[in-house]
């Protein structure tokens, strides 16, 4: 590539519009269930008056977002009713006509450039090494790749069809904002954030914490403490008024239409299991295996009667309450309280030693995967909430990137049971065969001359994982267990991921609390 | 970053785009009696699989010739038996004789597109490769975005996993057959071609130029002397100059001006044929970059009727801007323009009697407008409705436009070649 084309900075807007083409290329591929959730969502705001938006389950997907994707959706169906009207009627579930597909999926790629402004700004916060030229070696496009051309993002966005790249430019975009300490901007954007899909919240204590310690208390003593005297009151009305007000808007029709508790019921459908569908890796998922496994072996010795155990079929693939066989059955208070304590150390942390922007990132990494790790009824695409922010500290520090390589490739690779079908699995291989290639190679480069980015032990685990893939694609398809025991590969992924991702956790933890090295030195 | 990870990710993103463009429609899609491309390949696996080898060209009661008669060489047969034997071991319905007629199901269609995909990695792409890294110029990232480039060509990627062919496999050994007589390895060379021809008898576009070169070397230089006469066949000349100057880069350019005259000159040319030309242009990316890319994007534009026929837009659109945006980015193609570069000096002395102009600064405006031509030309087929009388005015439209490119780019690679040589010193120069 010319050095020209280069240093004008035409790289970022080449990066993006060469990704926004291949999303364009997964059109017509496979999309799951949440693309008629959108499209009921679509019909919902322009057919109805707004009285019955949380109230209308024609289709079982009833509304369970925020008010402000409502409102968004709103915006959508205008533009919608050029393609097609039919998609706009309440009773056509499952309409799926040619230009339904085009308009939801072309939605997907245009709202994803909030992402792509995002990542901008992202790249732009980021620490630069002295003296590299070659534009493919510097941090700002190591992690604009990482960011734009995130394998997750890609397949759970315009494959399996949802609205997460949007949602994630809110969030990478509220902590560029605070990388650049302008936090009221920040603070609106995250508020704006927790409006349109709520499952943020898990991340909410890290920003209230920080914003209350780190900037309404303008200034600290000399040995880091707080200084109770420099309390700014203004800051934290300013603040205040921002949540406020975006809430307001948001849920303010349904406040004056005493709507509010059918709205949260919505919001906070307790009555669902413990773990999705597909198993998260998470906590939950080895309590299970470990639940299962006693149980068989209590039976094998004798030890326990068959009969007087519970029926449990977790592993049914559906999506129902549950009770365990042999150890206590876990409740949704009990998953909260766990989720607490698994993040209370970081807030804490950065109550006591704040450590600035960067700090409070890692708290909201903390957050994220300490909710993800012990949460209610988890998602496995929820691991996106920690892999993307953790890039941002993977392009500065070797010792992040090896954390990232780590929780990037079993988070992702956990994701591949999204894509069950036949015609997807190229996509699927070869889109995550990129991102690693490319993942790999990039941080290694870029980390080269402090040393090894993967521990030994890392190495041996992720080529582990390789093993694994290979014997639930290919292997077990064709072995004589395939009848007997179905949900074999999808737990066998889930415990091994669960690994992975629970070292991630450990490893992050260790770098929050560590006491503050010297500033390295560039 | 390694190259070899680059290339890696390359070939990995060429064959994501291919099979993101499998995952559209193909030729006859639901369309009987008589179907199309796709239903052609499947019904040669069912009869290569089903009858004996002395009944495949022959007009029998189990064969009838009218339906997709088997009309390309043996190798084809050949590799139709190798598909067909694989499909009757998944579902023998497939190639069932007779009853597997118009046979379509997405089980199907997935097993056949994966065949492509298969003939694509194991002999197009590795071809591709091979010639971008030992037969071209630059430094390590100009290699490798010519190869980007290369294996971004909208044309092949839309006829061969959008249309339904196997190009990839004639156009694969095509171009093993170039690699090797670059290399020096002339035997090997003349094999690879020899596949080539017998696997599409279209190959006969590439024949002259592979004849007169190896030719040419045999006999080497002075046998036939500058100032022989030029005859009315169109691919003389540029034969005739090989023959005489048997190197590399003559060789490629006469590759390119044999197959152009065949396809606008010869009897009965599909519009398909136009890829056996782009096959060519895209060895000279890395020399003539704007010229090759304006080529190549007239080639895909030139097929929209087709696409459009087959519900190919889509990939069409995402394919064509993807290819032009990125080969202009990558490999500075308006850039690096100036009259040497583009060797536009023989037009000087040809047109001596008109006044002087900046004549890449025309070359770059009429690379402008005519993209601009194309790309309104390609909205209007599809957004307007042409008039009662007029019906297939956008195909003849598009038609015409696509003839003055050829026939432009025919007049400019001719000269180009009875020019000197290409200056080595530029093109370290630019890297």
């Amino acid at each position: 590539m010319a050095a020209a084309a280069a240093d004008s900075g035409r790289w970022f807007a080449a990066l993006s519009l060469g990704v926004s083409l291949l999303k364009c290329l997964f059109i017509s591929a496979y999309h799951s269930t949440d693309f008629e959730v959108h499209r009921n969502w679509l019909a919902i705001t322009h057919s109805l008056p707004v009285s019955r938006w949380y109230h209308e389950n024609t289709s079982e997907w009833t509304l369970d977002y925020p008010p402000l994707f409502a409102w968004f959706e709103l915006g959508l169906s205008h533009v919608a009713r050029h393609f097609d009207r039919n998609m706009l009627l309440v009773e056509n579930l499952n309409y799926a006509g040619p230009s339904t597909v085009l308009f939801q999926r072309l939605s997907v790629v245009f709202t994803d450039l909030v992402f792509v402004f995002a990542a901008r700004e992202c790249c732009r916060c980021v620490q630069e090494q002295k003296g590299s030229r070659d534009v493919l070696t510097r941090p700002p496009f190591v992690l604009a790749v990482l960011l734009l051309g995130n394998f997750g993002l890609l397949i759970v966005d315009h494959v399996h069809f949802q609205y997460n790249g949007f949602l994630f430019g809110f969030l990478l975009l509220s902590v560029a904002k605070h990388l650049q300490s302008r936090h009221l901007q920040g603070a609106l954007l995250f508020s704006i954030l927790l409006n349109l899909k709520h499952i943020y919240l898990y991340v909410a204590p890290a920003y209230g914490v920080y914003l209350l310690r780190s900037y309404c208390f303008t200034q600290d003593n000399t040995d880091g403490s707080v200084r109770w005297r420099s309390f700014s009151p203004l800051r934290l009305v300013a603040l205040g008024s921002i949540v406020a007000s975006v809430c307001a808007l948001s849920f303010g029709p349904f406040i004056m239409m005493g709507q509010l508790p059918q709205v949260l019921s919505r919001l906070f459908p307790f009555k669902r299991g413990l773990c999705h569908a597909y198993w998260a890796p998470n906590i939950w998922a080895l309590y299970n295996v470990l639940d299962k496994a006693l149980a068989t072996l209590g039976v094998r010795l004798k030890l326990l009667e068959e009969t007087q155990l519970p029926r449990a079929s977790m592993t049914g693939g559906l999506v129902q309450e549950f009770q365990h066989s042999l150890l206590p059955s876990v409740s949704p208070a009990v998953t909260l309280v766990c989720t607490l304590l698994a993040i209370l150390p970081a807030v804490a942390s950065i109550w006591w030693r704040p450590r600035g922007a960067r700090g409070f990132l890692r708290c909201l990494l903390l957050c994220a995967l300490g909710s993800f790790m012990f949460g209610w009824h988890v998602h496995e695409k929820a691991i996106l909430l920690a892999i993307l922010p953790l890039s941002i500290l993977a392009v500065e520090s070797r010792e992040d990137a090896g954390i990232f390589l780590v929780l990037t490739t079993t988070g992702h690779y956990s994701l591949f049971p999204l894509l069950f079908t036949p015609a997807e699995l190229p996509i699927k291989v070869v889109l995550m065969l990129i991102y690693t290639v490319y993942s790999f190679t990039a941080l290694k480069n870029l980390h080269s001359s402090r040393g090894s980015v993967l521990r030994p032990l890392e190495v041996v685990y992720l080529l582990g994982l390789v093993a694994v893939a290979f014997a639930c694609e290919v292997i077990f398809p064709l072995s004589p267990w395939q009848q007997k025991l179905p949900f074999l590969p999808l737990l066998t992924t889930s415990v091994y991921c669960s690994v992975g991702v629970f070292y991630s956790f450990l490893r992050l933890y260790v770098s929050l609390l560590r006491p503050e090295e010297k500033p390295k030195q560039p | 970053m390694q190259t070899w990870s680059l290339v890696s990710i390359c070939v990995l993103l060429g064959v994501v785009v291919r099979w993101g463009v499998s995952l559209n429609s193909y030729s006859g899609a639901a369309r009987p009696p008589m179907f199309g491309d796709y239903e052609a390949q499947r019904h040669w696996q069912e009869v290569t699989y089903n009858l004996p080898l002395q009944e495949w060209y022959f007009n029998t009661t189990d064969n009838d010739l009218n339906y997709w008669g088997l009309d390309y060489p043996p190798l084809t047969a050949y590799h139709s038996w190798i598909c067909a034997f694989i499909a009757n071991k998944i579902n023998p319905e497939w190639v069932e004789l007779h009853t597997s007629r118009g046979y379509e199901s997405p089980a199907h269609k997935l097993f056949m597109r994966a065949t492509v995909l298969v003939a694509d990695l194991l002999i197009y792409i590795p071809a591709v490769v091979l010639y971008c890294f030992y037969l071209t110029d630059g430094s390590a990232k100009k290699k490798v975005s010519t190869l980007f480039c290369f294996l971004l060509y909208p044309g092949l990627i839309l006829i061969d996993f959008g249309h339904f062919q196997y190009n990839g496999v004639s156009h694969g050994f095509a171009l093993w057959g170039v690699v090797a007589l670059g290399l020096g390895w002339d035997v090997f060379g003349s094999m690879a071609f020899c596949l080539a021809l017998n696997y599409k008898q279209m190959e006969l576009y590439h024949a002259l130029p592979f004849f007169c070169y190896l030719l040419g070397k045999c006999v080497k230089l002075g046998l036939m002397g500058r100032g022989l006469a030029c005859t009315l066949l169109a691919v003389l000349p540029s034969s005739i100059r090989l023959l005489t100057k048997p190197t590399f880069w003559q060789f490629k350019l006469a590759l390119a001006n044999s197959s152009l005259a065949f396809f606008l000159f010869s009897y009965q040319v599909h519009e398909k044929s136009i890829l056996l030309a782009a096959l060519p242009v895209c060895l000279l990316l890395n020399d003539l970059p704007l010229m090759a890319i304006w080529f190549l994007q007239a080639s895909t534009f030139s097929m929209l009727p087709l696409f459009l026929k087959d519900g190919l837009l889509v990939p069409y659109v995402v394919t064509s801007l993807a290819f032009l945006f990125f080969s202009i980015y990558l490999l500075s193609a308006l850039e690096h323009c100036t009259e040497e570069q583009l060797r536009l000096g023989a037009y000087h002395k040809l047109f001596f009697c008109l006044p002087k102009m900046d004549l890449a600064c025309v070359l770059r405006w009429k690379f402008y407008i005519s993209i601009a031509v194309m790309a309104g030309l390609s909205v209007a087929s599809v957004a307007l409705v042409p008039p009662p009388h007029l019906p297939d005015l956008f195909p003849v439209l598009v038609s015409a436009t696509a003839f003055t490119h050829f026939l432009g780019t025919f007049i400019y690679f001719n000269i180009v070649q009875f020019s000197g040589p290409p200056a080595r010193k530029n093109q370290k120069k630019n890297n």
